[in-house]
């Protein structure tokens, strides 16, 4: 279907944007980014905002950069932008890595890493990404600023933390140090597919045992997180193909697994066990 | 009904004035409001590429963005592809290898390419062939896609 009437707002600051969302969003008003998940959503008429406040003419929000510690990513940087590291050591590979699994080229170049955290898909890499890593993220209103934590973010599916009238205005990413190890592996029905299930590790190898052990599923519940059974079974420990069998198991029974027209419980849960044991397996390879 | 609002953009190398109305998808306006239907409308939502057009030489599907999205920016189609009566080498290479039966997933194909190439000129085959994966045609079953952009791509970058 054609979407249904909006009123349309450009605003050119983030000051003007949060004003302008602040008086829209109660009355079904919302941010229009890539607009790569929002406009086929409208096509179907499955959202009717009645205001859209459309945030890429804000020139503030193209930042990427790195500052202190961590790269900081703003609300209105595409995927696109990470097919090249943006930055040097694991931090730029892994992003570099997992962006391609992202829909497809086209959807890409529109698409922003920021929204995708917004809209809390669970198939969303970069949500699964933002929770591994322990990403913050920068929310305004006109009620003021606040940091939120990426453990704490989402909440449900296609539910975060914030308010109807707060714009995510930038994520921050730790940089992660250069002996950081980190495997991600995603499976998905066709290239280009919603994620069925995901797994991302990340850990360092010191002595010849892991240390700094992450390891985040997604796709499998309505959001993604860190399996603590797993990370605490790891540590410590020599990588074999065995422990990450071991590690594979803990996270397939750790699991609450969605039900779908995608997958059954069951299939996802197995299917958490093997993308957990393949991307610890890429981790080291 | 929200106000049309004036939009300046830019297709093919030509200024076009048009009014929109807020909701108005980019592919809607181009095609309706501008009068060139050589890009195409699959599936209205994203998924088939068949609406691929390029957006500041960017490949884009116009069915996801607003015409109002677009304004003061530079949008090449597959009217554009042709220079002074002469065929792209992708539209050649097409005919050359049958790449298309149809011909309706064909500009969106076009221009995905296009855009791909003229950003990547020394995309890896793996790449190049994962980039137009994105596309859905009926007809062909691809391999002919394939083998047209591959031809295409070297006589691209042949006369570079």
């Amino acid at each position: 279907m054609k979407p249904s009437s909006f009123e349309y707002h450009a605003p050119k600051t983030i000051d003007e944007a949060v004003r302008v969302l602040g008086q829209v969003a109660s009355e079904d008003g919302c941010v229009l980014a890539g607009g790569q998940s929002l406009i086929p959503t409208m096509a179907f008429r499955m959202a009717k905002p009645s205001h859209l406040v459309d945030i890429n003419g804000v020139a503030e929000l193209d930042e990427l950069a790195v500052v202190g510690d961590k790269l900081s990513i703003g609300a209105c940087v595409r995927h696109a932008a990470f097919h090249r590291p943006v930055v040097e050591g694991p931090l730029g590979r892994l992003l570099a890595f997992v962006v391609k699994h992202i829909a497809h080229y086209a959807i890409r170049t529109r698409g922003t890493f920021c929204g995708s955290l917004a809209n809390a898909d669970p198939s969303s890499e970069w949500a699964l990404t933002a929770v591994t890593l322990g990403a913050s993220m920068t929310a305004k209103s006109v009620r003021g600023t606040r940091e939120l934590a990426a453990n704490a973010f989402f909440e449900s599916i296609m539910t975060t933390q914030l308010a109807e009238d707060e714009l995510l205005v930038e994520a921050q990413l730790p940089i992660l140090s250069e002996q950081t190890r980190f495997g991600f592996y995603e499976f998905s029905r066709r290239a280009g597919d919603y994620a069925v299930a995901m797994s991302l590790a990340t850990f360092a190898l010191t002595g010849g045992v892991m240390t700094d052990v992450r390891v985040g599923v997604g796709g499998a519940e309505g959001k993604p997180r860190r399996i603590d059974e797993v990370e605490r079974e790891l540590a410590g420990q020599v990588p074999s193909e065995h422990l990450f069998a071991h590690a594979a198991e803990m996270a397939a029974a750790a699991i609450d697994p969605m039900e779908d027209q995608q997958a059954d419980a069951h299939y996802r849960r197995d299917l958490v066990r093997v993308v957990t044991r393949r991307a610890l397996e890429r981790a080291i390879q | 009904m929200a106000a049309k609002i004036e939009i300046n953009v830019t297709v093919n190398g030509r200024r076009y004035c048009i009014a929109v109305e807020p909701r108005r998808t980019l592919v809607d306006a181009i095609r309706e409001d501008i009068g060139m239907t050589g890009t195409h409308i699959g599936c209205e939502h994203g998924v088939c590429g068949a609406c691929t057009i390029l957006v500041d030489g960017v490949p884009v599907r116009s069915c996801l963005m607003f015409a109002v999205q677009a304004d003061r920016k530079s949008i090449r189609t597959v009217e554009g592809l042709a220079q002074d009566g002469q065929l792209h080498p992708l539209q050649r290479a097409f005919m050359e290898h049958h790449g298309l039966q149809c011909g309706f997933c064909t500009p969106g194909f076009l221009m995905l390419a296009a855009g791909v190439l003229e950003r990547e000129p020394d995309i890896s085959d793996e790449d190049l062939t994962d980039a137009l994966s994105s596309n859905l045609c009926r007809c062909t079953g691809y391999q002919n896609i394939i083998k047209a952009v591959r031809a295409a791509a070297q006589k691209m970058r042949s006369i570079r």
